[in-house]
């Protein structure tokens, strides 16, 4: 559990760090690309869903959780693709 | 190598793309890259799950991959530029969503499993859940308000904030309650199931009661703050099943989402309690009625062709666009404009306050999307200099953020905001639809400026009559 803490809190210095450097013109895909990188949980509904046997509470809560996690994932990387390749610097 | 150790190498692989890819965010030339990056990051932490891990049930975990795939494809292709706020609250929702549910499966698991759960494990279960609940009903709350579908301005019924408490404590009592029934389970396991069921129908409560009360315009505060809480609760669930994956990627986005909603707090001069307590403005402006005299002075209003003069023999121009023109879906005729200006050798400038619109950066997508180049953007802080030397600046469909009583009057509720300096430049233009007052539900002084025009109608129609002007003068 501590372990867990530390790199929690570690990796919140980091995105600190990381993120109050992005412009204020990227702060829509900053959003939406950083919402597909909390689509993460699409491992944990995995392990959940994938590796339980006998327990079809298990699996099915877990599945649905895998398709919301999968759209939060795919859905959230492809709209900021959209939206950044629409940026562009003329001549 | 052990297998184990294979997946805690992808993770540690994955979490490095995510952060160089957020760090690529940091300039328009490489975000692309930097989005693909972390998108890589993230198939490389699902294949490794799914294949060096146990699966029991490929062909199932497969099925809910290519689902949620498809419907997120769908999705994302087909959303307009200017849907992209409820766009990104509904996903927010989902990621809360699953979380929570990882969480509730993971009570099944150790149930079938037979394995005991710590009292310390039943809290961030509990935490889990409710942070993810709260995004889930908080952002389809949020959706609504945003896509229209229910009313922007602040909602609020007697009791409201009893209720509130009563569902907070609720949710706290339900986590302490199934810490205690921890050392029984999972034997007897129906105080944490009970346990959990109460802190998830206490967090969908609380996610709907914490946004009903907040206005549509303030919204960007909100889909940030939930955006923060969508990587908490990613993280609470990391906790949960002892992932460090999940855990690192939730921390990235929770700080993200937090230095997100504080830039937008800081461009409002409020704090975020002041906006979660809500009540403040809405979407269609409340008591005053709009007025065209102010102590004594008149609004002149102008036409279309007299801005176009204006503009056409201007040496340099600052557009200043805000919500109206993302309803008007102006942004199209507005670049046009700078095209037919920039042609003339006029140079033109976009000025972007921080919450202009409904999300943060809403009118640098819009204006990409129009194809304006993006060194022509300008943040509040870098052009507020610059109004001095413009002969005109036009704002389209902006009111609150470039009022200057924010400046100096104590009474105004938007008073120490900082703002846009339009009414320095030569000339103002402003187009509106009417006199009604903005956001916050004030007048503006602007608009009773000497040199200020009003050029009311519908910001697109107006607009294209502009450029229509402008390219019979050739």
């Amino acid at each position: 559990m501590l372990e867990n803490i530390i790199v929690f809190v570690l990796a919140a210095f980091v995105g600190r760090e990381v993120i109050s450097k992005v412009p204020q013109t990227l702060h829509t895909p900053l959003m939406s690309g950083s919402n597909a990188i909390s689509g993460i949980t699409v491992v944990g509904a995995l392990v959940v869903a994938g590796m339980v046997e006998g327990s079809p509470w298990a699996t099915w809560i877990g599945f649905a959780a895998l398709v919301f996690a999968t759209v939060n994932v795919v859905g959230g990387f492809l709209v900021t693709d959209r939206m950044l390749q629409m940026f562009k610097k003329k001549g | 190598m052990n297998i184990i150790a294979i997946v805690d190498v992808a993770y540690l692989v994955a979490a490095i793309l995510f952060i160089s890819g957020l760090k690529q965010l940091t300039s328009p030339a490489t975000a692309r890259r930097g989005n693909q990056l972390a998108a890589v990051g993230m198939l490389i932490a699902v294949v490794a799950t799914l294949f060096v891990k146990d699966i029991l049930t490929p062909a199932e975990m497969l099925g809910g991959l290519v689902l949620g795939t498809g419907i997120g494809v769908l999705l994302a292709k087909r959303v307009e530029m200017t849907g992209m706020p409820e766009l990104v609250a509904a996903f927010n929702g989902f990621g809360g969503i699953a979380s929570a549910l990882v969480a509730g499966a993971e009570i099944s698991r150790l149930i079938a499993d037979g394995e005991p759960l710590g009292a310390a494990s039943a809290v961030t279960i509990a935490l889990s859940v409710l942070i993810g609940m709260i995004t889930f009903t908080g952002s389809f709350v949020a959706f609504g308000k945003l896509s229209g579908r229910i009313n922007g301005n602040p909602i609020s019924f007697p009791g409201m904030r009893f209720i509130t408490v009563l569902a907070a404590a609720a949710a706290i009592g339900a986590a302490v309650w199934m810490a205690l029934e921890s050392g029984a389970f999972p034997a007897q396991p129906d105080g944490v199931i009970d346990g959990a069921l109460a802190v998830t129908i206490a967090a969908f409560a609380l996610g709907i009661l914490l946004v009903i009360p907040i206005g549509g315009a303030d919204m960007p505060v909100v889909v940030a703050l939930l955006n923060s809480y969508s990587g908490l609760a990613a993280s609470a669930t990391g906790f949960v099943l002892d992932n460090t994956a999940l855990i690192v990627s939730g921390a990235l986005v929770g700080a993200s989402g937090l230095i997100l909603t504080n830039i937008m707090c800081v461009a409002m001069n409020r704090s975020l309690l002041n906006v979660l307590v809500g009540g403040f403005g809405g979407d269609s402006a409340t008591a005053i009625e709009g007025t065209k005299s102010m102590e004594g002075k008149t609004a002149t209003s102008t036409s279309a062709d007299d801005t176009a003069i204006l503009l056409a023999y201007a040496e340099k121009v600052i557009v200043v666009p805000g919500y109206g023109m993302a309803v008007a879906q102006a942004q199209h005729a507005v670049r046009e404009m700078g095209d037919e200006l920039e042609k003339r050798g006029v140079t033109v400038k976009y000025a972007i306050h921080p919450v202009a619109g409904r999300m943060p950066g809403h009118m640098n997508v819009l204006l990409a999307e129009a194809n304006v180049s993006y060194d022509l953007l300008f943040e509040m802080d870098d052009i507020n200099g610059e109004f001095d030397t413009c002969d005109v600046a036009i704002v389209i469909g902006a009111n609150d953020v470039v009022n200057p009583s924010a400046r100096h009057d104590k009474s105004s509720p938007i008073y120490g905001m900082p703002i846009l300096n339009v009414d320095k430049a030569r000339t103002s233009i402003v187009l509106k639809r009417s006199m009604r007052p903005g956001y916050a539900g004030v007048q503006n002084e602007l608009f009773f400026n000497h040199n200020n025009r009003m050029l009311f109608g519908d910001a697109k129609a107006s607009i294209t009559a502009v450029v229509n002007e402008l390219k019979a003068m050739d």
